[in-house]
């Protein structure tokens, strides 16, 4: 059963589970490239679902929500930041609250006016099929035919990686937020840099939280975020503060996301395609570390360690692909845990050595 | 002198902090071409007057003319664009950012359209006239390293050619040789003199007589914030200079008798330590320190002094090697056994390990010995004991504090380090200090104060391991002195007739020849 369809179905869906938390993940490169450590992107991405479901309710027009969701997570972040500049509340504390108070507001708001009333959406955006692109094989299905907002997801990568390493306006910002003091020496205005880049951020986690309700869903539901703006914060440190790291790393979790909800289907046998799929993803990461390991001629030891893992996944693949399992169902909730699961993996084993912006939480005040 | 030659005019300037008379009304001017030396003590007022001049302050009165134009300066910006460049003590450079990449920092030379700010960044252009620059004014430096990898010496000379493609025309250079070895002094020295033949001028400032005496052509010293004499390097002294600063007549050189070496008290044998990132930064260190001699350990910071001496107070875990303290293995033991057995520690970071800064002067002084008998009876600490203590200490060694309640934070530089001596030496048990860096920042009566207590000490017959990166402290106070570079003790000479040029050279990592190996 686990023929190119499943593979291309499963790849496709990857990519649009891949787009919130790769948003959700360029604010907080945004804000924490300037010095801001952003931990209330859920939040965020929560006030901007809410608000960009009532606006496109009211407007009739899921841009005008797109749009609406958009400002409400600039606003949301332009008071992390007065929060943490203006007032210089602990940075981590200030996120925190943000979160709560989207939790708090958003469920309110919805049980008091959405859940009386019965609004419905208006339904999502359209698929936007890339004209001959779309009919490559393979690769058409799974890049070409989306809905807008994963080729603006596409695009915001690309400018962020852009204005980050190649304009004046992201070298002051890296500056600012490694040393703010050598910026301010030479006459960069460390906290208006500091306002601006976290409320960038914030429009695009407005995006991430609309995306869920103008593409994914049609809808508003309590607490729909469930924690993709957590994760982002994981992609965020795997991807190492790189737009494009952290595209690779959003993949990743898109993946677990959309492989739990393919194998809800139940068309296909959940062992065997964890067993197989793990596999895979053992051998492609296994030689990739060793390829890079003999590039930048890292210890023998660390070689063989990546060699045994890719030889464990190759093997884990051919008897995944070759042995019959018993034909269990896990159940679905387990399967939804895979991206969490991922990430606590990623948190705990990975990071080490993550190199941070140097004044990230680090209140600048002039002498 | 005509006064299009000034370069810097500075008249009348008085600034007013919140209960401090910062600057009072302080005429300096500055000639086009020359080295001006601005000499003081910390709190003397130097910085403050360099930061009216940069635009980070606004005078309270006074005015300033540049190039014989008078000019308000509102913000660095301001500054930079009459032409000033400053070099600050602590860099401004970004280290995950290369050369090119600190230079261009804020004046990115993109296009002067609005889009500036979005426009690529011109890397190449940027690194082409840093070359330029470096090849005009001597300053070897690649474009394209990153700061991190360089060494002290070249990042200093980043922040001139920053300053330079700024355009300036005026340098300040804020105590530009605390953090140099002597060799790299001597090569800014050079690099100043050619700056200045080329129509430069350069305000100095430092606390170092010798240098100042080397290297200006004018000398105006400051103290209290007011200026208090100026002169010509030919035609004064070292011992007149340092009076000027400090008020009253100085001891510039410590007053010792003969060290009375007596029994080994602290061993150390291959003694190997990794810093916190796992590099290994001690490798293989050996020496002895016998009661009442004073084993001086001098080098560049960073040359694993630090994870040294956190090793040999039980800071920091050894990897390998042996620590012996009075006859006793402690390699592995915990600080305060250490602390007991008779070992004082002044750390390098007084304000980070030396204090606990918001605590009173009082409970600063027992830190090391609260847990016993007197400060400490069963379950509680006793007051009366913690504050008689304090009486006694704050009048022997000379803290000057409004009261033994007032919270370390509030005291100057010189009376935390104090404070931290008088705790180290009160402790009942000493047998060996350990001294890091004590006169980092100080001015220089607690100079004199301090080392009078070293010398003291060792008189006393405790064994005293002193390091420090001023070569002249050491040689000053040191019996035996021991260079270290790199993570090994490169050579061990005597004191007497040791030559300060071998040691710089020595600190600096030229290699161990035949001839100071015979010295030792």
């Amino acid at each position: 059963m686990m023929d190119e369809k499943f593979f291309i179905g499963l790849l496709a869906l990857a990519f649009v589970k891949a787009t919130p938390i790769t948003l959700g993940a360029l604010t907080g490169i945004y804000s924490e490239r300037s010095g801001i450590i952003n931990i209330g992107i859920e939040g965020t991405m929560l006030v901007a679902a809410f608000t960009s479901f009532i606006v496109s309710v009211v407007s009739q027009n899921l841009w005008v929500g797109l749009l609406g969701g958009m400002l409400a997570g600039g606003l949301v972040s332009l008071l992390l930041a007065v929060l943490s500049i203006r007032y210089k509340v602990n940075q981590i504390i200030a996120g925190m609250v943000i979160n709560l108070l989207a939790i708090g507001v958003t469920n309110y708001a919805t049980r008091v006016y959405i859940d009386t009333s019965g609004i419905a959406g208006i339904g999502v955006l359209p698929k936007w099929r890339i004209p001959l692109l779309m009919d490559i094989p393979i690769l058409g299905p799974i890049l070409f035919q989306h809905q807008p907002l994963v080729y603006f997801m596409f695009g915001l990568v690309v400018l962020t990686h852009y204005v980050m390493f190649y304009t004046p306006w992201g070298l002051r910002t890296r500056a600012v937020g490694e040393h703010p003091r050598a910026a301010d020496t030479v006459g960069i205005p460390v906290n208006p840099m500091r306002y601006a880049s976290t409320v960038i951020g914030g429009l695009i986690a407005g995006m991430a939280g609309s995306f869920l309700v103008v593409e994914a869903v049609g809808s508003f539901q309590k607490m729909m975020t469930t924690g993709r703006g957590f994760i982002a914060l994981a992609v965020m440190i795997f991807g190492r503060w790189n737009p494009f790291g952290a595209l690779v790393a959003a993949l990743l979790f898109g993946f677990a996301e959309a492989l739990g909800v393919r194998l809800q289907l139940g068309d296909i046998n959940n062992i065997q395609a964890l067993v197989y799929l793990t596999g895979l993803g053992m051998l492609l990461g296994g030689t990739i570390q060793m390829i890079t390991d003999f590039v930048k001629k890292k210890e023998t030891r660390s070689k063989i360690i990546a060699g045994m893992v890719a030889i464990t996944g190759l093997i884990a693949a051919i008897l995944g692909q070759t042995l019959t399992f018993p034909p269990t169902v896990i159940p679905f909730q387990f399967l939804g845990i895979l991206p969490y699961v991922l990430t606590i993996l990623v948190l705990t084993g990975m990071v080490r050595g993550a190199a941070a912006p140097a004044a990230e939480g680090v209140v600048y005040e002039k002498q | 002198m005509a006064e299009q030659q000034l370069a810097l005019r500075v008249e009348d300037v008085t600034k007013r902090f919140p209960g401090v008379l910062a600057n009072n009304d302080i005429n300096f001017d500055l000639e086009k071409g020359e080295i001006h030396a601005l000499l003081g003590e910390n709190g003397a007022g130097k910085t403050t007057l360099m930061n009216i001049i940069y635009g980070l302050y606004k005078p309270d009165d006074g005015k300033i003319t540049i190039n014989g134009e008078e000019v308000v300066l509102h913000d660095p910006n301001d500054a930079i664009r009459r032409g000033i460049g400053m070099v600050h003590q602590h860099f401004m450079l970004v280290p995950v950012m290369t050369v090119t990449e600190n230079v261009m920092l804020g004046n990115e030379k993109t296009t002067t359209n609005f889009l500036h700010m979005l426009a690529p960044l011109d890397r190449k252009r940027i690194a082409r006239e840093i070359t330029q620059l470096a090849d005009q004014h001597n300053l070897k430096v690649d474009p394209s390293a990153y700061v991190r990898d360089l060494p002290v010496g070249t990042q200093q000379r980043v922040e001139i050619i920053k300053a330079l493609h700024r355009g300036a025309e005026i340098l300040i250079l804020d105590e530009p040789t605390a953090v140099l070895t002597p060799q790299e002094a001597d090569e800014l020295f050079d690099i100043m003199r050619s700056l200045t033949q080329k129509g430069k001028s350069i305000i100095f400032i430092t606390h170092k007589l010798k240098e100042v005496l080397a290297i200006a052509d004018r000398i105006t010293v400051l103290r209290g914030g007011q200026v208090v004499g100026s002169a010509i390097p030919s035609e004064t002294s070292e011992h007149e200079l340092a009076s000027m600063m400090v008020g009253r007549d100085v001891l510039l050189e410590v007053e010792k008798s003969e060290a009375m070496p007596g029994d080994v008290v602290l061993d150390v044998t291959d003694l190997i330590a990794e810093d916190d990132l796992g590099h290994q930064v001690v490798r293989g260190v050996s020496f002895e320190v016998r009661a009442g001699e004073i084993l001086g350990v001098a080098g560049v910071q960073g040359n694993g002094q630090r994870e040294m001496v956190e090793a040999l107070t039980g800071l920091r875990r050894a990897v390998g090697g042996h620590i012996t303290l009075l006859g006793e293995n402690i390699t592995r033991s915990q600080p305060r056994h250490i602390t007991d057995i008779g070992s004082a520690h002044v750390p390098e970071d007084r304000h980070k390990h030396g204090l606990v800064l918001p605590f009173t002067v009082a409970d600063n002084l027992v830190l090391n010995a609260y847990h016993v008998e007197p400060f400490s009876k069963q379950f509680f600490v006793n007051r009366a004991a913690i504050d008689a203590n304090a009486d006694r200490l704050v009048q022997e060694f000379d803290v000057r504090t409004p009261s033994i309640e007032t919270p370390a934070s509030s005291l100057s530089g010189g009376n935390q380090q104090k404070t931290i001596v008088a705790r180290e030496l009160s402790h009942a048990t000493v047998k060996l200090l350990i001294v890091n860096q004590p006169t980092r920042g100080l001015d220089v009566g607690s100079i004199e104060f301090i080392h009078k207590r070293i010398v003291q000490a060792r008189d006393n017959g405790v064994a005293v391991l002193l390091i420090s990166a001023e070569l002249d402290e050491i040689m000053g106070l040191a019996d035996r002195i021991a260079v270290m570079y790199s993570g090994r003790i490169v050579a061990t000479v005597p004191a007497e007739g040791a030559d300060r040029n071998r040691l710089g050279l020595l600190m600096a990592g030229a290699e161990v020849s035949s001839e100071i190996n015979t010295l030792m």
